[in-house]
């Protein structure tokens, strides 16, 4: 397909002024902008992605009750969805509780529209974290190499020896019951455990990107000039490992969405709320947790979330593979 | 060969001493202890609890039994070491290197965690072997048909399959299946504890399966662009420019080759599902090491927790 970048083609055909030739010329970036808008479901996925983020956002003008409410008198327990009937007229489907409501009472709908917010901040943030930590690392021991980057390797090589959904589940134990753990739901603490193994990946990527581009002549030729290594990596290294980083970076944020699933739905997730103004009163993967136990009387409470979190991974698997051919063009296939 | 192994083992040795000392800090941060039952104990039996499994001990370095020992006269500097050993933390850490994961609360003291580890760790093994059969099974010919027939409906009906397998996280596959199952034929996935002992016993299939489906994808798309890539190669083309007939073109040549990168993740894919099976032990309830280490979580039982982590990290 598109295999070289359209200048390079141009002089070849024939009846092409040179001043046509100019004006087709584009960056690599705006050359991946195009290739990625010509991938449908990457496309379609960063237009749900935007549609979930404007939910989340809008959470309260969306959703029809509040999430942690119970009205038991009104709302009924394990009332069906809006779309099929029970004989009792406390658990038929209303479209006032559009996904019907959970063992007490509360809105199935209204939860899983405030718990997009959650898995989309839990999704961002520790990727923020997790590039944080590698980018660096990964920055000063490739280039640096020796002592130093021996060292930061076997550190990231121990990190890696961590399984790293025990050691998550271990850090949830240690620290929920501590201040720092009640933060935010102890969405703080999730960050936390979800960050502090897997950064090792990006540490190696960008160790490796930068031990083969610090050979390359344009590295050369700035240090020649007089540049300082910060800015040699800053400027020249760094940005020229970009797209495989960004790359990277679009597959852990599904990686930490099912993560907080995961441990959500074995009890150490989220901290369920029962404050009616918390700002970040549920998860899918709580909602898993509940509707696994009572999918036989009111089977939206599991359908739901889990249909959300497979979507959600799903349309992030897309961006990443679009990501991917847009920017790392060797990878298409003819 | 000989030292590239020794090198590795002896690489390990950091690695078992960090991941010890870290799990065995962020369990001793972990409120509670094992014995904080629903119904308490009385103190006097906690306290000979404590004492059998040496809870009573400091837990980083026992600077208490060195001053003991110094005022009774000791001035052997061995013997001294060894009384500042003796703490909670270095106590466990030696039983780590002499194999010895301490013993479960839960049985107060009766069985070890490396019992534990045996008994369960082969149902884990299964649930993961099974899980590799079906990736091989089925994600090589599914990558190699849908790269044969290159963009066409087979293909991205093929990719689509495979692209659901990669993204689905495990667990929510697994619900999914469990419901569709039990509502709509009535079977119960879920079997006693007894179904699960022989080697070929059925219950292995449908967790094992699921627990594949993320493998199985990933061997699908790792031998598609495999097979696309030496579709294009030279001595493909040279063969069959020599007039071989499609089907050994396909097999002798292009699938030998592209087998290559699809054995080589088989080890460290083997090794994930075997140790990736928390979730899915907990949803079959599969009486495995993961479903065992989510359970220790819930008793406190931290002895078990810490000795899977180390085991798994190994």
């Amino acid at each position: 397909m598109l295999c070289l970048p359209v200048p390079f083609r141009q002089p070849s055909q024939p009846g092409r002024s040179r001043q046509s030739f100019e004006q087709k010329s584009r960056s690599l970036w705006s050359n991946a902008v195009r290739r990625l808008r010509k991938n449908k479901m990457a496309v379609a996925s960063i237009i749900f992605l935007l549609f979930l983020a404007i939910i989340g956002d809008l959470r309260s003008v969306i959703a029809p009750h509040n999430p942690v409410k119970t009205d038991v008198a009104v709302a009924g327990t394990y009332r069906l969805p809006a779309w099929s009937s029970d004989p009792n007229p406390m658990r038929t489907g209303t479209w006032d509780f559009p996904l019907g409501t959970d063992s007490i009472g509360r809105d199935v709908f209204s939860r899983l529209v405030y718990g997009t917010r959650v898995s989309l901040v839990v999704g961002f943030i520790p990727m923020f974290a997790i590039l944080l930590i590698g980018i660096p690392i990964g920055l000063i021991a490739g280039y640096m190499g020796g002592t130093i980057d021996n060292i930061l390797m076997r550190l990231v090589d121990v990190v890696y020896a961590f399984p790293a959904l025990l050691l998550a589940i271990i850090m949830q134990i240690a620290f929920r019951e501590h201040f720092v753990g009640k933060l935010l739901n102890g969405l703080v603490l999730l960050f936390v455990s979800l960050s502090i193994v897997n950064w090792t990946g990006v540490a190696r990527l960008v160790r490796g990107q930068t031990l083969s581009l610090k050979e390359k002549e344009f590295v050369e030729a700035s240090l020649a000039s007089g540049a300082s290594a910060p800015r040699v990596l800053t400027r020249h290294v760094f940005p020229n490992a970009l797209s495989p980083i960004i790359v990277a970076a679009a597959f852990v944020v599904p990686g930490a969405i099912i993560s907080e699933a995961v441990l959500s739905y074995l009890g150490v997730g989220v901290r369920p709320s029962t404050n009616l103004n918390s700002p970040f009163p549920t998860s899918w993967g709580q909602m898993i947790l509940d509707g696994s136990k009572t999918y036989t009387l009111q089977p939206m409470m599991l359908l739901a979330p889990a249909l959300a979190v497979a979507l959600i991974t799903l349309s992030f698997t897309f961006l990443g593979d679009g990501l991917r051919d847009a920017l790392d063009p060797r990878e298409i296939d003819s | 060969m000989f030292r590239f192994i020794v090198r590795r083992l002896l690489s390990l040795i950091p690695v078992v001493i960090i991941v010890s000392a870290a799990t065995f800090f962020l369990m001793y941060q972990a409120p509670g202890g094992p014995f904080d039952l629903e119904k308490p104990m009385p103190e006097s039996a906690v306290r000979v609890l404590n004492e059998k499994f040496g809870l009573d001990k400091p837990v980083w370095i026992n600077t208490q039994a060195v001053s003991d020992a110094w005022s009774e006269g000791v001035r052997n500097p061995i013997k001294l070491a060894r009384e500042l050993s003796d703490s909670q933390f270095l106590n466990y850490l030696k039983g780590v290197f002499t194999f010895d994961l301490g013993p479960t609360y839960e049985s107060r003291g009766a069985e070890s965690v490396q019992d534990v580890i045996a008994r369960q760790f082969p149902i884990s093994l299964r649930i993961g072997l099974v899980g590799i059969f079906f990736a091989v099974t089925i994600g090589i010919p599914l990558g190699v048909i849908s790269a044969l027939r290159q963009n066409t409906w087979v293909d991205y009906t093929a990719l689509g399959i495979s692209t659901l397998g990669i993204s689905v996280p495990t667990f929510v596959s697994g619900l999914l299946l469990l419901i569709f199952l039990s509502q709509n034929f009535s079977v119960s996935p879920i079997k006693r504890p007894e179904a699960w002992e022989g080697f070929f016993s059925t219950a292995y299939i449908l967790p094992g399966f699921i627990l594949g489906l993320g493998t199985t994808a990933y061997m699908a798309r790792l031998t598609r662009s495999s097979m696309l890539e030496m579709k294009r190669q030279d001595f493909v083309r040279t063969a069959r420019a020599k007039g071989l007939a499609e089907r050994p073109v396909v097999i002798s040549h292009i699938l030998r080759n592209a087998l290559l990168p699809v054995i080589t993740i088989l080890g460290p894919a083997a090794a994930d599902l075997v140790t990736g099976s928390i979730i899915i032990e907990t949803i079959f309830n599969a009486p495995g090491l993961g479903k065992t280490f989510v359970a220790a979580i819930g008793k406190r039982d931290y002895s078990i927790v810490m000795g899977v982590t180390i085991f798994y990290a190994v």
